[in-house]
């Protein structure tokens, strides 16, 4: 609600009033502050406390000792280190893949009229509905048939089902708002629209390239349930399956699982910090306005 | 969502100085489109179009991907579904799971864009509260599920803080609303960025004209916030309500589905099916009733998609 405050304060009354509205915002605002942060500040918390400090009453956020024993023993522990190895692999072939795809794709959308232009589309965006876990028994049968059950390119394919049709929306998006004049002038001069996407379109698109490479990035860091169902061997698991497998193993070591989450969720962190601004558009361009 | 195209202008002619025919211009341009769109549509064909006709088939037949030669069984295995008290006892948990989510993310998504919106605050705190609010966002379902188990251990922090002494997750009576509870803090942030930006482009003298009119600010909320809001809104529920609906990790890992069935949702039921008992084939028609479930909505979203255009 714009609470638009008069031109010329009346009497006390309203300055009072004003006041009043004032605190209940801040106290709403830090409520809320406490219901989203807290949980997540206490996992940080418990990140650097002992095991034994974690459950002990009453609870403290922040104890006489520090302890960065619960990191060290991830970074030591060649099977975690594999963990982030595979999802840096994983999620960076996808972002790249993902946007050589899109790219192509978004110009044929954004530049040409052509006959099934609607239907293409709609495939695309539906896409988007189809459940998981439909695709996942086929998926199974299917990586398991063609030899790619627990191996990178399996999860890199299937990752590309979900951040395509998304990366193709942004980008369309992003390039109807850069005027055709630029990528059509090449080609009058006689070249191809190859050369018109890659030389020309490409190198201006640079920030609506990135805030796509970062949204796929996003998805397929983070993602669990193909993960979990196309791998087999602890050597093939990302991070997400690490966090669970952390859990299943070391019966509950609370502070070893709080680093690894920590750990597992920076690179979202820092992508989501840099370019926060871009970020927040581009979603709300692809998905919420038209 | 609209491709807004311009007509080029005609470069044969400015190439050759002779017009080309309509239609051999209109060929090779979508001759050109299709090569350019060529990857994308082969990676859909085998990897959306393929597996979803695969399940379909699969959904007819018994004793599929572990038998080689399955046996054609047709609807029976719906029948078997459709029959099973426990499909229908993960309909109605995923129901209550997804309707109450949404609702709640809708209201804490727009309470919190409604504050960071007041004037009363500066820019400064504004800037502090939104990176808070939208920090369950940035994490993973797996952490998200890890830290909450945390949180909620009989000798956790929420114990300890409400003074009782409660198995959030192991009690009959509280497990749904427990894992319900964890998928409202980690996706109300998604509303309340989405609405955040709606609400910055309300025009403000739609306000100033509502308070000479002598608009209480309750009235204000109702007849300009909430109708100017209504599409985003409406869009943002129905990719929720997609989105909600296909939830499989953060029930995974922290219930299991339990205790008993508890918390099971269609995913987790499904998933089951396939990779617990390893009956492929009940697993894929189950899968085939979620498709078909969740392109309800999604019919209903393109559609708004549309009108909007």
């Amino acid at each position: 609600m714009a609470l638009t405050t008069p031109a010329r304060p009346r009497a006390t009354r309203t300055a009072t009033r004003r006041r009043f509205a004032q605190a209940g915002v801040l106290v709403g605002l830090l409520i809320g502050a406490v219901f989203a942060a807290g949980p997540v500040l206490w996992m940080l918390s418990s990140s650097f406390k002992s095991n034994t400090q974690i459950f002990e009453l009453p609870p403290r956020l922040i104890t006489d000792t520090f302890s960065l024993d619960a990191y060290i023993s991830i970074f030591t522990n060649p099977e975690t280190v594999r963990f982030f190895i595979n999802s840096y692999v994983v999620a960076g072939a996808v972002t790249i893949l993902t946007l050589l795809v899109a790219i192509q794709a978004a110009y044929a959308f954004s530049r040409f009229e052509f006959r099934g232009k609607r239907i293409v589309n709609v495939i695309i965006v539906s896409v988007q509905a189809v459940p998981p876990i439909t695709l996942l028994i086929p998926y199974f049968g299917l990586m398991v048939g063609l030899g790619l059950y627990n191996t990178y390119p399996g999860l890199i394919f299937t990752y590309m089902v979900f951040t395509l049709p998304y990366a193709i929306i942004m980008m369309t998006g992003y390039f109807n708002t850069l005027p055709r004049e630029l990528d059509e002038a090449v080609r009058v001069d006689g070249a191809g629209s190859f050369t018109a996407l890659w030389r020309v379109l490409v190198p201006i698109s640079i920030p609506g390239i990135v805030s796509v490479g970062i949204y796929t990035f996003m998805i397929a860091w983070n993602e669990f349930l193909f993960a979990l169902t196309l791998t087999r061997t602890i050597d093939m698991r990302t991070v997400p399956i690490g966090i669970q497998l952390l859990m299943g193993q070391h019966s509950y070591e609370w502070n070893q699982i709080m680093a690894m989450s920590i750990l597992g969720s920076i690179p979202v962190l820092v992508l989501f910090l840099f370019f926060q601004r871009f970020f927040i558009s581009g979603l709300t361009a692809g998905s919420v306005k038209s | 969502m609209t491709m807004r195209t311009l007509t080029p202008p005609d470069t044969e002619l400015i190439v050759t100085g002779r017009p080309a025919s309509r239609r051999t211009r209109q060929l090779r341009k979508a001759g050109e489109a299709y090569v350019f769109l060529s990857p994308t549509l082969i990676l859909l064909f085998v990897l959306m179009i393929v597996p979803i006709v695969m399940v379909i088939g699969y959904s007819f037949q018994d004793n599929v991907i572990l038998n080689k030669s399955p046996d054609l069984v047709g609807a029976d295995n719906y029948v078997a579904i459709l029959t099973d008290p426990g499909f229908w006892k993960a309909t109605g948990n995923t129901l209550f799971f997804t309707l109450t989510s949404v609702a709640a993310h809708l209201v804490l998504g727009l309470s919190f864009a409604l504050l960071l919106n007041s004037r009363l605050i500066g820019a400064v705190p504004r800037a502090i509260f939104r990176g808070l609010y939208v920090l369950p966002w940035l994490f993973t379902v797996a952490v998200i599920a890890v830290l909450w188990r945390m949180l909620l251990a009989p000798n956790g922090i929420v114990n300890f803080l409400l003074n009782t002494n409660i198995e959030w997750l192991a009690s009959p009576q509280l497990a749904l609303g427990t894992v319900t509870f964890i998928n409202i803090w980690a996706g109300y942030p998604f509303f309340m960025v989405s609405l955040l930006a709606g609400l910055q482009g309300i025009p403000s003298d739609l306000y100033e004209a509502a308070t000479v009119d002598g608009a209480s600010p309750v009235q204000r909320f109702w007849n300009v916030t909430v109708p100017q809001l209504r599409p985003i809104i409406v869009s943002l529920v129905l990719l929720d309500l997609i989105w909600t609906s296909q939830q499989f990790a953060l029930i995974w890992l922290t219930t299991g589905g339990g205790p008993i069935d508890v918390t099971e949702m269609l995913s987790t039921f499904t998933y089951k099916l396939a990779f617990a008992k390893y009956d492929f084939s009940m697993a894929s028609t189950s899968a085939v009733l979620v498709l078909a479930m969740s392109m309800i909505v999604a019919v209903l979203y393109v559609r708004h998609q549309k009108a909007r255009d």
